[in-house]
């Protein structure tokens, strides 16, 4: 099978403004492949290379060395993202639009034509329960249903692979609930999803496989109960003896 | 263009949404009604202060709104974090500078259709002419000067962090060279070499801005000027916006989003 992400060797340098330290190291030689229909979790603790590997793969961030590619086509070019849907971990959007114009907005840069954007629109608003809100401003909304808007842009032009990047981060617990239901009806409609967490408990629900890193490098990555059998722990534990955390330190 | 196309409509659709437009019509008009119910010493020329002191309110206007929307059109992308879900789409760096540069421009040029047609209204009722040749070839003239404006403070938005130290810094060079610009040659000819080269230099290459003011036609009811000098005009508006297009590309295709 193809994979459907292919990430070779990647290297993200960055430029740091502090005295004596010219260059960080963000991510070291990151190489991993998602196939299609697989929910992909990706750990590690904050500053591990995580949103930075995920803006390398939206070409928000140009890769110092190495390459990545969706659907066989580098990230770097903008045609590698036509179907893709991502999420951002704070989502924020146009405030003066309402839901349904900014899905409008989104599926106008797809290119979906008008009767098929309309019937997007209501599935994907259906979906994540904005129905009845669509025609007000999204000033008005709340943060959970903030960033469900930002599950309905990330769904509206069908994408077969989805990035999500902490995508139940800061909501209550009704809240990720449902996003997490929403991941799981996506996955199965045979969709890829490729996300960030540091929901341990909801990656082991959701997710087939994880690859943990730390310090910008792959330190595991394999199924959840492979990763729980060669540690003799469960998701969590396995996470802090990989990234080497001590409790009691 | 089709993306380029989608971003404008949302830049005209924020425009007309906030208050900025509305709050500077309103006073221009307030002003201008309130000049306009005053008669100083019987001067029935007194049409053409009225006049001259609206076309200034209309300049300032939209100046204000010109470099106020589009400085902070990308760094608001930046700082609410908006860019990250547009450019996750399919859609290149060049596309989205392309429409918010349409998206601005077109907007400040329904700005100054609701403008010049308030001033037409209040002239007419003034002196019962229109002379409609010299109204068109103003407001057209002042479009395309907006279009380089919006290119300059476009290209600012990516160069300089904050919006308010763009739009002043555009404000600045731009009522600089409205003011002194057709004056820096007969500044150079009295400089010492280097300065008069360097002087001679800016003279050439800043924008001309002050030659898309004509103001006067409309003022003192003149003929249109030739339309192919027009022409001409408009193209040289044209050049400078895509030289400043071009630069703002430029600096914004490499830069790190995040």
């Amino acid at each position: 099978m193809k994979p459907i992400l292919k990430i070779q060797d990647l290297v993200v340098e960055y430029r740091t403004h502090e005295f004596g330290q010219k260059v960080k190291l963000a991510v070291n030689r990151l190489s991993l492949e998602v196939f299609p229909g697989e929910i992909f979790g990706f750990l590690g603790p904050n500053g591990a290379g995580k949103t930075t590997t995920m803006n390398v793969l939206l070409g928000f961030v140009p890769a110092s060395r190495g390459a990545a590619y969706i659907f066989n086509v580098n990230v770097r070019e903008p045609i590698a993202r036509q179907r893709i849907g991502y999420l951002p971990e704070l989502t924020y959007y146009y405030k003066f639009l309402t839901a349904e114009e900014l899905l409008r907005f989104y599926a106008r840069i797809f290119r979906i034509p008008a009767a098929e954007a309309d019937r997007r629109i209501d599935e994907v608003l259906k979906l994540v329960e904005l129905d009845a809100v669509r025609k007000r401003p999204i000033k008005t909304y709340s943060k959970g249903m903030q960033q469900r808007v930002g599950l309905a842009q990330a769904l509206i032009n069908n994408p077969d692979l989805l990035i999500l990047d902490e995508p139940t981060s800061g909501l209550d617990p009704i809240g990720r609930m449902k996003v997490r239901q929403i991941i799981q009806r996506l996955k199965s409609q045979g969709k890829t999803v490729f996300f960030s967490s540091h929901e341990l408990g909801e990656v082991e629900t959701v997710c087939d496989r994880v690859a943990i890193l730390h310090q910008g490098e792959l330190r595991a990555m394999g199924r959840v109960s492979d990763l729980e059998e060669k540690y003799k722990c469960n998701l969590e534990q396995a996470f802090l003896k990989v990234v080497g955390y001590e409790p009691g330190l | 263009m089709n993306n380029a196309l989608a971003i404008a409509s949302v830049v005209v659709k924020e425009l007309y949404r906030r208050k900025d437009f509305y709050v500077l019509f309103v006073l221009t008009a307030l002003i201008t009604l309130l000049m306009g119910s005053l008669n100083f010493f019987n001067d029935d020329k007194i049409v053409r202060y009225l006049k001259e002191i609206c076309l200034l309110l209309i300049w300032i206007s939209a100046l204000t709104i010109a470099v106020g929307t589009t400085a902070r059109q990308i760094p608001a992308e930046r700082e609410n974090r908006t860019i990250f879900p547009l450019l996750a789409k399919p859609i290149s760096r060049g596309q989205l500078v392309a429409g918010k540069f349409l998206g601005c421009w077109l907007a400040c040029g329904l700005v100054l259709i609701v403008f010049y047609l308030f001033f037409g209204v209040i002239s007419a009722s003034r002196e019962h002419q229109w002379a409609a040749a010299s109204y068109f070839q103003a407001l057209w003239l002042h479009w395309w000067m907006l279009a380089v404006v919006v290119a300059m403070a476009l290209l600012g938005s990516v160069v300089f962090a904050a919006p308010s130290s763009n739009a002043t810094i555009c404000l600045v060079v731009i009522l600089g060279i409205l003011l002194m610009g057709r004056h820096l040659n007969q500044v150079a000819l009295q400089l010492a070499e280097p300065m008069n080269t360097v002087v001679y230099a800016i003279y050439f290459a800043l924008p001309h801005l002050e030659l898309f003011d004509v103001r006067d036609l409309v003022v003192h009811n003149w003929d249109p000027i030739n339309w192919l000098v027009c022409g001409g005009a408009t193209l040289y508006a044209a050049a400078y916006a895509v030289f400043f297009l071009f630069a703002t590309w430029l600096v914004f295709r490499r830069q790190p989003l995040a």
